[in-house]
């Protein structure tokens, strides 16, 4: 499947409950109804363009106009500009870049501008804005459509960085980061959109900067986030049936990431594995690793482990791009040697 | 031309104010840094005089800029208080940043000077979303991008001008081609006027002679008009030249000695002097009062500025985020 394309995979049946494209889509439209201040721009996002190649915004321009929520030019730069422009002078726009690769034609405008300005003014202006972006392995896209460069971002100081893996947690996110007065990187997984799970709550809120303890253990931490919690959970149970409790914390925000929850965790079991589906050398798993290394050096039981995508391109080929990103087993094997050693 | 409007006398007075005040504060910057009593990255705007200042006199406190690392005569006709600019570009607490941002990006949004960049071609796609600002509430604001002849080759011009073109956006760029982008030509670097390429976009482009005052003025007023009309950006290319190397420190070898001479002796701001004297408009002593009071607010801006603090280091942790960093 082509990622500028997609559609549900046939397997998945339509949301029981909500999915979270679902729960993105409410939340950017209870935020619109509360407040007049909340606008919308990026390509395709309008319903007379489908509402965006998902369809995540769909009905919004219907709902709201057209010159709130805004179809764009193919002009990264000039729609995170817009958004910087717009958010100096009181509105909160969220910004879509379709997919994140394409973040890398508009990173001055999010990098040097929009997590800057508020240092570089003395606080004098301020920069509201959310950028939301989809990726993620899965839809044989190839080298360019798929990649996770949340630590580019996370390597910025001005910008948060957050990642939901449920319904819930993409409505409470999304409603936090239109609230929260600086700029915002909201990164949506693509084959995980589709997913039914518990519907989120109007109105609710999930705090930027923690995170979530998915199941408790007492052996090993499983830190992950975004599609790897999909991956994490089964190998949760099968390490449970191997007499292996494991505790899964899906860290949902990346920066700044709740260091208080990962690091007491970690006393407890001491043992981490950080799982992420970016690449692994310099991704966000190397950080929290270095901050588990500084905090419980010696009560560590064994080293902190990185399960990351593989170092290269994301491939296409259907077995190559499957053995790209960690996998259940990758996780259960990995938690299985550490408390062997 | 001869239908445009002329800027009545006050204005012309006006304008010839805020050139007298940029050249002023330009020799002053050289001169401190020149006896090492302040560091900083400094790019002249001496040459470039009228632009903002035939443009600025057609604005109010309202109106938007964003502009360049090369801004001090931006910020300065939009009104920004030289202490404020002083203690800014001194790193202290004082200044329009608290001294965090330094000359490459003076804000003060009270004045409606929103960005300063330091990134070549990066003022036009945010006022985009200044003036989207304006065209969703409309509150009939304009906002003015300032950009370099080397900036129109950046991709993000494209994108803007195209942008705020469908948009209709109220904003107006402001080439100011000064011939030169850093030590490049910009002959070497386009076969076309930048003016010319508006039409790409379909909007007016016009190209003007950036150092004559009442051509500046005249078509600043028109594109401001349209915009504040809802009718959509206008591309002004206001031709110019920069009297100076590229940054303070740089020996200008490369610029062609005999243009340089001919541009310095044509220089606009001495120019217009004469002109306002000339046609009655003001008197010697009147222009000579108005250009020691510059002198001596100068004077005070700069004693104030280099007698303030600097921040304290815990503004490392402050204004990265709105809380303040553990
Ligand atoms: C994106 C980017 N590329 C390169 C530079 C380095 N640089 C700073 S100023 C400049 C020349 C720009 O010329 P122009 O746009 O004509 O503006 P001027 O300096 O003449 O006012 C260059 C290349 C930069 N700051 N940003
Ligand atoms: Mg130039």
């Amino acid at each position: 499947m082509n990622a500028e394309t997609p559609m549900a995979p046939a397997n998945i049946v339509k949301a029981a409950k909500a999915n979270i494209l679902q729960g993105i889509n409410a939340a950017i439209a209870d935020a619109m109804e509360e407040d007049e201040n909340v606008i919308a721009l990026g390509e395709d996002l309008a319903d007379p363009e489908e509402g965006g190649v998902c369809g995540v915004t769909k009905g919004l321009s219907s709902r709201f106009g057209e010159h709130r929520v805004r179809s764009t030019p193919i002009s990264e730069q000039a729609i995170i500009g817009a958004a910087i422009g717009a958010s100096l002078v009181g509105f909160k726009p969220i910004a879509e870049i379709m997919l994140m690769n394409f973040t890398t034609v508009a990173m001055d405008m999010i990098v040097n501008h929009a997590a800057k300005l508020r240092f570089m003014s003395g606080g004098q202006t301020h920069v509201p804005i959310v950028i939301r972006t989809m990726t993620g392995t899965g839809f044989a896209s190839g080298g360019q459509h798929c990649d996770y460069l949340e630590a580019w971002f996370a390597h910025t100081a001005g910008i948060k960085v957050v990642a939901p893996s449920s319904p819930k947690d993409a409505y409470g996110l999304m409603r936090s980061a239109i609230d929260d007065p600086d700029p915002v990187l909201f990164i949506e997984n693509l084959p995980t959109y589709w997913s039914p799970a518990e519907a989120p709550e109007k109105g609710h809120r999930v705090p930027i900067g923690k995170a979530n303890v998915l199941s408790e253990g007492s052996d090993v931490t499983i830190i992950a986030y975004a599609r790897m919690i999909q991956e994490a959970m089964p190998a949760v149970a099968k390490l449970k049936e191997a007499g292996i409790s494991a505790e899964l914390i899906d860290l949902r925000t990346i920066a700044p990431w709740d260091r208080e929850t990962v690091v007491k965790s970690v006393a407890r079991t001491g043992r981490a594995i950080i799982v992420h589906e970016a690449v692994t050398p310099f991704g966000a798993g190397a950080e929290i690793a270095a901050v588990l290394n500084e905090e419980l050096f010696g009560r560590l039981k064994a080293p902190v482990r990185r399960l990351g995508g593989a170092f290269c391109p994301v491939p296409f080929s259907k077995p190559l791009e499957t053995a790209f990103a960690p996998q259940t087993a990758d996780i259960v094997a990995a938690a299985e040697a550490l408390v062997k050693s | 031309m001869s239908n445009r409007a002329t800027p009545d006398a006050a204005t012309q007075l006006e304008i010839y104010r805020r050139m007298a005040l940029i050249k002023a504060n330009d020799e002053r910057s050289r001169k401190v840094i020149m006896n090492g009593r302040l560091v900083m990255p400094y790019y002249s705007p001496r040459g470039q005089e009228v632009i903002p200042s035939a443009i600025s006199v057609n604005l109010t406190d309202e109106d938007y800029i964003c502009t360049i690392y090369r801004g001090s005569h931006d910020q300065l006709a939009k009104g920004l208080p030289l202490k404020d600019l002083w203690a800014e570009v001194a790193g202290r607490t004082t200044g329009t940043c608290k001294g965090k941002g330094g000359p490459m990006h003076v804000t003060y949004p009270a004045k409606g000077i929103m960005v300063t960049t330091g990134i070549v071609g990066s003022t036009m796609p945010i006022a985009n979303g200044l003036a989207w600002g304006s065209q969703l509430r409309g509150d009939g604001r304009v906002t003015v991008a300032s950009f370099g002849d080397g900036a129109a080759n950046i991709g993000a011009f494209h994108e803007s001008l195209n942008l705020a073109a469908v948009w209709k956006l109220p904003v107006i760029f402001v080439c100011q081609n000064n011939e030169w982008g850093e030590h490049t030509a910009y002959d070497k670097t386009s076969n076309v006027k930048v003016a010319d390429r508006a039409a790409a976009y379909g909007m007016p482009g016009v190209r003007v002679d950036g150092n004559d005052p009442f051509e500046m003025y005249a078509v600043a007023q028109e594109a401001i008009a349209r915009a504040r009309a809802g009718e959509g950006p206008t591309l002004i290319e206001a031709m110019t030249y920069r009297f100076f190397g590229h940054v303070f420190g740089d020996a200008d070898a490369y610029m062609d000695k005999a243009r340089k001479a001919d541009a310095m002796a044509n220089d606009p701001v001495p120019r217009f002097r004469a002109q306002l004297i000339e046609t009655g408009i003001a008197t010697e002593e009147q222009l000579a009062e108005m250009e020691a009071a510059i002198e001596k607010e100068i004077d005070e801006a700069v004693e104030f500025a280099l007698a303030s603090d600097f921040p304290v280091v815990e503004e490392l942790k402050r204004d990265v985020f709105a809380e303040e960093m553990a």
